[in-house]
Parts: C-alpha cells; sequence; structure tokens
C-alpha cells in the first residue's frame, strides 16, 4: 500500500476498528454469557444477569448429562459418523464414475443427482413422513440416516465432482494400464489425491447432521433415537424452569462443532466457497 | 458396439447407482407424491383419504395465517439481504483492510462462530437474552436509561418477528462475510495497488474495484439468502412456535402445524408446493447466475 495517512485516515481507522472491535463483542458476549450461566443457581441466574458465577460447580453439567443430554449426544455422534460415511463414500463413486468412467446417460445422471440441490427438504416432509411410516423406520435411527445421507449426496457429489475433473487423469490411466482394476484405482488413486476437498466435505457433514433439526423433530420423538438440537428443546420443556441445566446442555452441544471450526477452518471455508458456485 | 462394449458401460453405472437411488427414491418421489396429495382431504389418524382437486389450493388463497406466514419470509428475505448480503460485503472489505493477517483471520473466525452452532442453540440463546426477567437486553436497556423500551420481546406481535429476525442476522452474518472475504481475496493485489497510485481512495476502490468484481459473489449470496429466508423453520419452532396469535409463523412452520398438529395433510402439502415453486425459482436463478461468463481480469 502506498497510501499515507493523513489526519483524517487516521481517524477512519479508528472507527473501523471501533466498529469491527464492537461487532465482535456483540458476537461474543452472548456465547460468554451461555457459557457462564451454565455454571450459576437458578437464582443466580435471576438475579443479576450480567454477574459472574459464585461457586464454579459443574453441578448443572452433571445434571444436563443425567437427565438425557449423555443419550441425545451418542445419537449425534452415531447418526452424525454413520451418515458422514456414507454420504461421502457414495458421493465419491458417484463423482468417479461421472468423471472417470464411460458411463450411458452421463449428462442425464449428472443433471439427476446435481439437482437435488435445488430442492427444499421442507418440500418433500409430508411424503417422507408417510413414507418412513410405511417402512417401519419412522421415529428410528435408519430414518436420520438415510435422510442426511440422500439429502446431502447431490451438495457433496457436486463438491467432489468439481474436484476430480481438475485432476490430472493421466495417473489413474497409468495405473490401469498396470493392470490395476477401476476399483483399485480408486482407493489407491484417486481418491487419496481428493483427500484435500474429502475433508472439507467431511467436515460440513458433520457441521449440518450435528446442527440439524427439521428432519431430527418430525422423524424421532423418544429419548432413545432424538439428536442434540430436539433432546435441548425437550430438555427445556421437561425441566421447566431450572434454566442453567439447559444452559450447560447447550454449551454441550455446541462445544464440538467449535472446536471442529477452530481445527478445520481452512477446509470449512474452502468448501463453503467452492459450494456456493465454483 | 460391440456386446462386450455394451455390457462394459453398462456395469460403470454400477458407481452411480447408489447415489442414484437414495436421491431418486427419497429426494425425487417425495416431491412428486407431495403433488398428488396436495389434492386430497387427507386425515391421517383416521386414515381417511378423499379427492378433492384444488380445493386446498383455493383454502390457500383465503387462509390469512397462509399470507402472513408469506409476509414473514418475505420480510426475512429482505431484512437479511440488507445485513447478510451488503452489510456483509462492506463488513468483508472493512475486515480485509484490515493490515494484520492475525487479526483478520481472527476477526472472520469470531464473527463466524454463531454459525456453527446450531440454530437450535442460537434460538434458545436468544430465548433468554429476551426473556423480559431475566433477560439481560431489557436489564441493559434500564441501565442505560430506556426503561420505556423493554418490553416481552418474543410475548407481542409488534416484536415477536423482528426479534427472531435479528438473532438469524446475528447468527448468518459471519458466514456471508466469510465468503465475501475469499471472493475480495480472489482479486489480484495489483488492481487495487494501481488504484491506489492513481490516488483513488479506499471508498472510492471499495466502490470502483470490490464492489464491480465481487458481483457474482453478491448475486449468489442474495439467491442463496433469499432461499433460505423461505426455508426458515428451525428458529421459530425454537424461540416461538409461530406464535404469539400466529404472528411469527413462516411457511415452513405453518405447514408443520397445518399436517402434524390440525392434522390436515393434504393441506400441508398444498404449502409444501409454495414453497417448491418459490425454492424452485430462486435456485433456476442461481444457475442462471453461475453460467454467465465471470468478470474477467
Amino acid at each position: 500500500m502506498v497510501s499515507r495517512l493523513g489526519f483524517l485516515g487516521v481517524i477512519a481507522r479508528v472507527f473501523v476498528w471501533a466498529f469491527l472491535l464492537g461487532l465482535a463483542v456483540v458476537v461474543l458476549y452472548p456465547l460468554l454469557w451461555m457459557v457462564l450461566n451454565g455454571f450459576k443457581t437458578n437464582a443466580e441466574l435471576f438475579g443479576d444477569p450480567f454477574a459472574l458465577p459464585v461457586d464454579w460447580s459443574f453441578d448443572n453439567y452433571r445434571k444436563a448429562w443425567n437427565r438425557g443430554v449423555s443419550d441425545y449426544l451418542t445419537t449425534s455422534v452415531l447418526v452424525t459418523v454413520t451418515s458422514t460415511a456414507a454420504t461421502v463414500f457414495v458421493s465419491a463413486w458417484a463423482a468417479y464414475g461421472l468423471t472417470r468412467v464411460d458411463i450411458p446417460f452421463n449428462k442425464t445422471i449428472t443433471a439427476l443427482i446435481l439437482g437435488g440441490l435445488m430442492l427444499a427438504p421442507t418440500v418433500a416432509l409430508v411424503p417422507l413422513v408417510k413414507m418412513f411410516q410405511a417402512m417401519g423406520l419412522y421415529n428410528s435411527f435408519w430414518a436420520l440416516l438415510i435422510l442426511y445421507t440422500a439429502f446431502r449426496i447431490p451438495f457433496t457429489t457436486f463438491l467432489i465432482r468439481a474436484y476430480m475433473i481438475d485432476l490430472p487423469r493421466e495417473v489413474d490411466e497409468a495405473a490401469e494400464m498396470d493392470g490395476a482394476g477401476r476399483w483399485t484405482a480408486f482407493w489407491r488413486i484417486t481418491l487419496p489425491m481428493c483427500k484435500p476437498i474429502i475433508t472439507s466435505t467431511v467436515l460440513l457433514h458433520i457441521l449440518f447432521t450435528w446442527n440439524e433439526y427439521l428432519f431430527a423433530m418430525v422423524f424421532t420423538s423418544g429419548s432413545g433415537v432424538q439428536t442434540l438440537p430436539v433432546g435441548l428443546t425437550s430438555l427445556m420443556s421437561k425441566h421447566g424452569t431450572e434454566f442453567p441445566v439447559v444452559f450447560a446442555g447447550m454449551v454441550i452441544a455446541a462445544v464440538p462443532v467449535v472446536l471442529l471450526f477452530f481445527f478445520g477452518q481452512r477446509y470449512i471455508v474452502r468448501g463453503l466457497a467452492d459450494g456456493i458456485g465454483k | 458396439m460391440p456386446v462386450r462394449a455394451i455390457v462394459r458401460r453398462t456395469l460403470g453405472l454400477g458407481w452411480v447407482v447408489p447415489a442414484l437411488v437414495l436421491v431418486g427414491v427419497f429426494v425425487y418421489l417425495p416431491l412428486a407424491q407431495n403433488l398428488g396429495f396436495s389434492t386430497l382431504e387427507w386425515d391421517i389418524y383416521s386414515g381417511s383419504q378423499e379427492f378433492v382437486g384444488l380445493d386446498n389450493y383455493s383454502r390457500l388463497l383465503d387462509d390469512p395465517v397462509f399470507w402472513s406466514s408469506f409476509g414473514n419470509n418475505l420480510l426475512y428475505a429482505v431484512i437479511s439481504i440488507v445485513f447478510q448480503v451488503f452489510g456483509a460485503l462492506v463488513l468483508a472489505a472493512l475486515v480485509e483492510s484490515v493490515r494484520s493477517e492475525r487479526w483478520r483471520r481472527g476477526l472472520r473466525a469470531i464473527y463466524f462462530l454463531p454459525s456453527a452452532i446450531s440454530l437450535t442453540v442460537a434460538g434458545l440463546l436468544f430465548y433468554f437474552i429476551y426473556e423480559p426477567n431475566l433477560g439481560p437486553l431489557n436489564h441493559l436497556l434500564r441501565a442505560v436509561g430506556l426503561e420505556q423500551f423493554t418490553q416481552a420481546w418474543l410475548g407481542q406481535e409488534g416484536t415477536a418477528m423482528l426479534a427472531v429476525i435479528a438473532m438469524s442476522q446475528w447468527q448468518g452474518f459471519g458466514y456471508s462475510v466469510l465468503l465475501f472475504s475469499v471472493a475480495i481475496q480472489r482479486i489480484p493485489a495489483e488492481i487495487h495497488g494501481a488504484a491506489a497510485i492513481d490516488g483513488v481512495g479506499p471508498i472510492g476502490r471499495f466502490v470502483h474495484v470490490t464492489l464491480p468484481l465481487v458481483r457474482e459473489m453478491t448475486g449468489l449470496m442474495a439467491i442463496v439468502t433469499i432461499s433460505g429466508a423461505f426455508q426458515v423453520f428451525n428458529e421459530v419452532m425454537v424461540m416461538t412456535g409461530g406464535g404469539p396469535n400466529n404472528s411469527t409463523q413462516v411457511l415452513g412452520t405453518w405447514l408443520y402445524r397445518s399436517g402434524f398438529v390440525r392434522n390436515n395433510f393434504g393441506y400441508a402439502a398444498a404449502i409444501a408446493t409454495v414453497l417448491f415453486v418459490i425454492t424452485l425459482g430462486v435456485a433456476m436463478a442461481q444457475l442462471w447466475v453461475t453460467r454467465r461468463r465471470r468478470v474477467e481480469w
């Protein structure tokens, strides 16, 4: 930069900084307030909302954990892990088929799979409920696994396909010349080359599944199959006015994804940026 | 073509069949079924189904809550465009004007934090922030002498919808800032440098360099934001459940309530069709934007 800061420039910079930092406070304070409330007693919560907890006890966390949060967390982890694996593998196969294998109706199939991106889950809600009731999968772990996988395949395939198109073809062609089958070439060569985008899609899928509410709320009701977002609302309605326990539950639900974001920021940003329109 | 080659090509379909089947059965099929369901008078408990043609749609037109829900989605879209598209673009430019790389990264990460936590957590959190007795918002107003503005933010028709939308801006703006930052970073540094040498100030550079060069991202963000505004569900369910007096119903929650609480699946399916038309229209616009040639540099 060549510009020299005059007096006005300095004033402008001060304002910009004050604004940016002020906004950071507006973002962070509610989150901090949430964490602090998880340590308060009910009486403290209804007292001065800006006060710090008197005694930093993990009681509320223990209570939240024992009143269902451990179940919700287990379900969330299970659904997240299985649907992430299912979505990413099925999407990577599809992307490989569409970019590396000579298949009939390639254009039509690409349009069909990626076209799913345009459809809102809400629109399919009523028929899906009917369908899962008929299959006997309503209110089960399977309903969430299937729905999270099916509805995220278009987006995930879109990202992996766009990445695979840009990869050099010579490498996997060479592998096939060496007598390795397609299957081997996919696992040994193409998939490892796609590691950056696979990481992005894995992280984005985890964020999505962990936070998803519409399907989780409509398709599950018992505490054995509820994920955290729905479980938190049950915790809220079941335990009436013991709000600090609810805050503790919220913190437990938020911490894993916040950590995930901090450690995988680079990949998440890349996935989001490519996903919106490469 | 020799038979062996045909067999080989067909076998290649194995790669895409799992994806096709899952998307076909669970995404496309229900969509088609929904159209059929919307022509039924359908009581899910008794199981009685009766063909009523377009009755559900004409009832929709006479339903004041349908229209107020639609209006709320529209309000959501307009406010989100202001804050999460234009506001976020200006904000991203300000963040990117910070010299220190570490601060830029830190600010982007802080702003994005609310987008990483779920809408459920964010919604519950703001339910408490707006809470008239223990909520810090009213306490803050009292502390600065604005006692007359304290109120039950989510409890009255006049403020509830705006309070929910405000939460959503808090939750979502960092996501837009992040994406606009990526777009701004892709602008070659020489262009800004050249403009600066020519004596163009920072505001002039924003208007004449940044704005035109992130036009495509701006278009895409606007489209994604509008589409999201019509799919709102989670935050409304968590914060108000559509109340008070249906004043915060949006199409998604009204669909849910019509079908699953008021037990009228045909009517819910008709609302779904309206949502389908809107979101598909918006998605077509997105396709059109991405297909156009981007700005060359």
